[in-house]
């Protein structure tokens, strides 16, 4: 469970998250909406620590993220993440891309690290592509890449931050049926995304922020079939 | 033209002066390695640390960037002979190359490490890797692969200024050269086969990167 | 008053103006190769980029040879073998057809880059506004490619300067070799070395770093 309470982030004098509380539960998928410069994706930065914090806490299965005493890259096992640049390795194959972090960092022998790097890419339909190398991959299958390369960490959670966002139209699609298998499977997600369409069919909730702050929050239906806020509906009435 | 061109001696110490190129092709590797090694030090001080220890770094870089390369010579020469170190001649040209190649090769890790995206070592990082990690196993690998071809070109650039091995005496293939025409006074006809083996070398040198760039980058 | 007179024991103000007419003497030969192998270079790089082919085949390895074999090892010969054919040279004017001749192989290799910097369709766009082939070359392609280039440009010239040094060992007295008498005369290796590197620093580094500024502001 992730439990993020009153958080408050700033860059330099810039206030991008002001008091945020919310709770994910295990098995849950989460969307966050929101105009870019929201502090949507700054919100899963905070997560994984990738991005330091001011205020409040952030709490992973008990563990607080940004205490002195926490081993961060042994919690990041725990949170894959899959960024809107897809950023796979351009030096590595496929098969390489996602066997390299277990082995390396959960610190599996090679043998190992590669079978779960092969059921992984698999999983997210790149059978045939281990041995490519990802500059002759398509950006969708890019990004199904780095999905595999998260998934092989075996996380509790998963991230995606605007993970369709820098992809060509056509090739939205493929990752969003992997994100859709994910959440199938029960794996634990919290999407910020622009695709309204995923994140009315596939989330259990949908949060709606707004210049740092979290507005709303609801199940799908009732986030877009009968918006509060007066920022959501004119949102709404913009992306539609 | 009614000058008479003697080839037999200078064929008769081509042996000699093979021999001599293999030295000048070692001082060339030898330095060429100090020179990533301290070149790619160099360029991490220069873009993570602050204080005195990157102003040497800067003016390291700057000094081997902006003087002549016999300049350099004469410093670790003469210059440090003034200071009572005397070194061999083939330690002189050894660190005047390795200062030399480590303050280009600095520039071009510093452009090499500008040039891999930030967000690589944040993927890194959001999978659970140390900046250690990250640093050796992600970012330097992409590095090495954007220097390849400067390295390639300071090698060469590396042999070339060996040449100026001979006006501190040492005996590399142009000073091994310079040694027998001045006994013989065949300066031409030994500087001529002495080029032809310069160019030869280059070449090689130049053949046996693109050999081994089509091992190591397989992207 | 006497420790700074012993330190300047044997160096003199007669010995500064030695070094400063020799410093002369090496930005003198240094500007006279620049600008004349520079424009046979540019020359040169044309020609490369027009005969892609009969180019490649010719004038392309005879140009490699000057950057792959050392300048001094060119300098030498060319000063030997110039009397051969009857040429009376002196040490400056061997030293200077060496470095002209260097400079150009190195500056055509330049030009070529720049020449082809300009895309065909941009040439194209050129000749279908009615524009001659030479006013598609001097309205179109000598900006832009120079624009592309010019860094590596200056990074030539730096390096001719630098290397012109090496006239020296042909008995020409520019910088280097003025410190070299200067040294074994008066012994004060340390300030006179300093002095002739200070020179070179002055020159080379504001300019140098001057085309960095130019080549980042350009690439944006």
């Amino acid at each position: 469970m992730i439990e993020i309470r009153d958080l408050h982030k700033y860059f330099g004098a810039l206030h991008v998250l002001k008091g945020i509380n919310l709770d994910v539960e295990k098995g849950e998928v989460l969307s966050v909406i929101g105009a870019s410069g929201s502090g949507k994706s700054t919100l899963l930065y905070c997560i994984n620590a990738l991005e330091a914090i001011q205020q409040g806490s952030v709490l992973v299965d008990g563990t607080d993220v940004h205490a002195k005493g926490t081993n961060i890259n042994t919690l990041r096992q725990n949170l894959g993440m899959v960024f809107q640049q897809w950023n796979s390795f351009p030096h590595l194959t496929v098969l390489e891309n996602v066997a390299l972090a277990p082995r390396i960092v959960r610190g599996l022998d090679k043998a190992r690290a590669r079978e779960i790097a092969e059921q992984q890419l698999v999983h997210v339909g790149l059978g045939d592509k281990l041995n490519n190398y990802p500059l002759a991959l398509s950006g969708g299958q890019q990004q199904r890449l780095a999905i595999a390369r998260a998934l092989a960490m075996e996380p509790s959670y998963m991230l995606f931050d605007e993970a369709t966002s820098a992809l060509d139209p056509e090739l939205v699609g493929e990752v969003l049926d992997t994100m859709r298998l994910l959440a199938e499977e029960g794996m634990t997600m919290i999407c910020v995304t622009h695709e309204m369409g995923f994140a009315r069919e596939v989330s259990d909730r949908v949060a709606f922020f707004h210049q740092g702050i979290m507005e709303e929050i609801s199940p799908p239906e009732e986030l877009f079939g009968a918006p509060k806020s007066e920022h959501l509906q004119k949102f709404l009435s913009k992306v539609k | 033209m009614d000058y008479n061109f003697h080839w037999k001696p200078v064929i008769k110490a081509l042996p000699e002066l093979l021999e001599a190129s293999l030295l000048t092709l070692q001082v060339a590797a030898i330095s060429i390695v100090f020179g990533i090694v301290i070149g790619l030090g160099l360029a991490l001080i220069r873009l993570h640390m602050t204080g005195p220890v990157k102003w040497l770094a800067s003016a390291w870089v700057e000094l081997a960037r902006n003087t002549p390369a016999l300049f350099q010579l004469f410093f670790f020469g003469f210059g440090l002979g003034s200071f009572g170190l005397h070194l061999s001649p083939y330690m002189i040209v050894l660190l005047a190359l390795s200062f030399n190649n480590a303050g280009y090769l600095a520039e071009n890790f510093r452009g090499g490490f500008g040039a891999v995206p930030e967000t690589q070592i944040r993927a890194s990082r959001s999978l659970g890797m140390t900046a250690f990690q990250a640093y050796t196993r992600i970012v330097i690998p992409q590095v090495l692969r954007i220097v390849y071809l400067p390295i390639t070109n300071q090698m060469v650039w590396a042999v070339l200024i060996s040449s100026l091995g001979m006006l501190v005496g040492f005996r590399e293939l142009s000073g091994e050269t310079q040694f027998f025409a001045s006994k013989t006074f065949r300066i031409f006809e030994y500087f001529a086969v002495t080029a032809v083996i310069y160019y030869v070398i280059v070449k090689l040198i130049l053949g046996a990167s693109r050999l081994l760039a089509v091992r190591l980058f397989r992207y | 008053m006497q420790p700074t007179a012993t330190f300047f024991s044997g160096f003199t103000l007669n010995d500064l103006w030695f070094l400063g007419e020799a410093a002369l003497k090496s930005m003198w030969i240094s500007i006279l190769a620049i600008t004349f192998g520079s424009a046979m270079g540019v020359v040169f790089g044309w020609l490369l980029s027009v005969s892609r082919r009969a180019g490649a085949l010719t004038l392309a390895p005879v140009l490699d040879v000057f950057r792959s074999v050392p300048l001094i090892i060119q300098l030498v010969l060319f000063f030997n073998f110039a009397p051969m054919i009857g040429l009376r040279l002196n040490p400056f004017e061997a030293g200077l057809i060496v470095l002209v001749v260097y400079t150009s192989a190195n500056v055509a290799t330049v030009a070529q880059a720049g020449i082809e910097a300009v895309g065909g369709p941009m040439r194209r766009a050129a000749r279908s506004l009615g524009m001659s082939y030479w006013q598609d070359m001097r309205y179109v392609v000598w900006p832009i490619g120079l624009r592309a280039v010019f860094p590596a440009w200056i990074g030539v010239a730096l390096g001719v300067m630098k290397d012109s040094a090496l006239v020296s060992v042909l008995g020409y007295v520019e910088l280097l070799k003025a410190s070299q008498i200067l040294i074994t005369r008066t012994q004060e290796t340390f300030l006179i070395l300093a002095i002739a590197g200070a020179f070179y620093f002055a020159l080379s580094y504001p300019i140098s770093h001057y085309a960095a500024r130019l080549e980042k502001r350009w690439t944006q």
